[in-house]
């Protein structure tokens, strides 16, 4: 895909935080992870956006010390995550797709375990305050909602003040109150200079949390740059609408005077028209679409989206 | 951004196994209760074929293996099968706790544990008429310590292969048998000599024997006592280790 090659381009001088170079992680015949070369700094937010099953989780949890590579290399920090786990570990924050506490336990408990794990800890009161636990600090894992737990897991990750943060999945499940906590201590984590790597299947989290973002689906990087990289890859200008599939393309084509190729539907249903963004292509549109007693829905016009350049390059996105 | 110290890392995480453990009712139950109640109701309700004298004087040092079962093995076991299960293995895998300091903090809750239960029920067999030979007092943490390596290994073992949920039972199905083919509520004497043989060559029976001849008649130690345990020490932790899946 053209924007790779952007996003590649790190200045050789600065050692990246994450250094993943042609990384395969296979279970059996299954390849998790195809080849994956990556980099990641300090100071940002690197989102890996894929479908489920596209391999986000297998390669971080190779950066985290969790699965050695079939092949390729990993360093973070410059220590490879598996030989040098235990010099690595004081420096890293792992917040996991799911669980890892007793469900008996409460907040207050867990976080002020964790914290005695490390020489210089956060204060898990002033943590709890921070992820806005406070009210459900002596309230069992069990009993939490999930968005309280997903709280709970991101402020394990950041007790041990680490210099990367690893979050796979952050946002999953998590009610609107929740992300809005998580993106604000993300946001925090990446102004003190922290890496932090997140994991997401959810554009609308990639778009708010991440200045970098990779695109990964069945285990390949399809797609790597900035966010406002990555919306341009798109395409141009368009007109976007849903409609039921199979639509007349040719026929719209010739009412609005533009060459059938100008009309794609990148996945099933979803179509876009190539022509400038204007009040009068839109009334064009909405009128034929009328006349044919066509159904649609979400009618946008404008630049493409970073979810238009997502569905083109993961065929739909579905999951898998 | 650093770890803390080994010993600070090892200490903080058993305070919190222990104090779990005592926040379990089921685990009080197994560790505390149960021992309690069989060793108060067979020494005053003569039901067992204990021999002569008072039949706490038998008891006492069964009760005692008894114990040290339940929270070696059993309570270890439970435990470390659920977070597994949970994932709390995992999770604690990205923190600098490490695996070393991780068993550490476990052997150390398990062995506080089985003081506490020597001081609760020590004081309660001898208000039932038991009198401890304190010369064997010695030879009888020598026992435990080796015993509580073989238990743990076994509950470990388990632990490390099977789902929580079958691991709880087969947990306590393993105890309920080794009570009972143990010596620890009526001489082995009593069991069939096929049973009786192959209970000897447990754990279960080598500590309740070396127990009765160390503090209960005051007499040596079987030197097979010695060798049983000192044998399940060595191979039931190696088992565990070769076996133990984190997730």
């Amino acid at each position: 895909m053209p924007a790779q090659a952007t996003a590649q381009a790190t200045d050789p001088v600065i050692d990246p935080v994450i250094d993943c170079r042609d990384l395969v992680v296979r279970y059996g015949d299954r390849v998790a992870v195809d080849n994956l070369t990556l980099r990641a700094e300090g100071g940002r937010v690197l989102a890996l956006l894929g479908p489920n099953g596209a391999g986000k989780t297998s390669t971080v949890e190779t950066f985290e010390g969790y699965r050695r590579p079939t092949s390729g290399s990993v360093r973070v920090l410059g220590l490879d995550p598996a030989a040098d786990h235990r010099r690595l570990m004081p420096r890293i924050g792992v917040m996991l797709q799911r669980g890892g506490i007793y469900p008996t336990a409460t907040p207050r408990q867990v976080l002020s375990l964790f914290s005695r794990y490390y020489e210089q800890p956060e204060d898990p009161g002033a943590l709890l305050d921070l992820v806005g636990l406070a009210a459900a600090a002596r309230t069992p894992w069990r009993r939490l909602s999930g968005g309280e737990q997903q709280r709970l897991s991101l402020a394990l990750a950041l007790v041990g003040r680490p210099d990367v943060a690893f979050l796979d999945e952050p946002t999953a499940g998590v009610d609107p109150e929740g992300r809005m906590a998580i993106r604000a201590a993300v946001r925090a984590l990446r102004d003190r200079g922290v890496c932090v790597l997140l994991t997401t299947h959810e554009l609308a989290e990639a778009e708010h949390l991440a200045d970098d973002i990779r695109i990964i689906d069945r285990g390949r990087l399809v797609a790597a740059g900035t966010l406002e990289e990555l919306s341009a890859s798109g395409g141009g200008p368009s007109v976007r609408f849903r409609a039921p599939s199979g639509l007349d393309r040719p026929a719209l084509a010739g009412a609005l005077g533009v060459p059938p190729s100008a009309i794609s539907e990148p996945s099933p249903g979803e179509y876009r028209v190539a022509v400038e963004a204007s009040a009068a292509r839109v009334a064009a549109v909405a009128d034929w679409l009328a006349r044919n007693g066509v159904a649609i829905s979400d009618l946008r016009a404008g630049a493409a989206s970073l979810e238009e350049a997502y569905l083109a390059l993961t065929g739909g996105g579905e999951d898998r | 951004m650093s770890a803390a110290s080994p010993a600070r890392r090892l200490t903080a995480h058993a305070a919190a196994e222990i104090t779990a453990t005592l926040r379990r009712s089921e685990s009080l139950l197994l560790t505390l209760g149960i021992p309690v109640v069989l060793l108060v109701f067979f020494s005053e309700v003569h039901l067992l074929p204990t021999g002569p004298g008072k039949p706490v004087r038998f008891l006492a040092p069964g009760i005692l293996a008894l114990a040290i079962m339940g929270t070696a093995m059993v309570n270890l076991s439970i435990a470390t099968g659920f977070e597994r299960g949970y994932g709390v293995l995992k999770r604690l895998g990205a923190t600098p706790l490490g695996r070393p300091a991780l068993l550490g903090a476990k052997v150390l809750a398990v062995l506080v544990v089985e003081v506490l239960q020597a001081v609760v029920l020590v004081p309660v067999a001898m208000a039932l008429g038991w009198r401890p030979t304190a010369g064997g007092v010695a030879a009888s943490i020598g026992l435990v310590l080796l015993a509580t390596a073989g238990f743990g290994g076994l509950g470990l073992l388990l632990a490390g292969v099977l789902r929580p949920e079958v691991n709880l039972a087969a947990s306590n199905g393993l105890w309920l048998v080794l009570l009972l083919v143990s010596g620890m509520l009526a001489p082995l004497s009593k069991l069939p000599g096929w049973m009786a043989g192959a209970a000897r060559a447990l754990p279960a029976a080598a500590l309740a024997d070396g127990l009765h001849a160390a503090v209960g008649l005051g007499s040596a130690v079987p030197g097979r006592s010695w060798v049983v345990l000192a044998v399940w020490a060595v191979a039931a932790p190696l088992a565990a280790a070769a076996t133990f899946r984190w997730e």
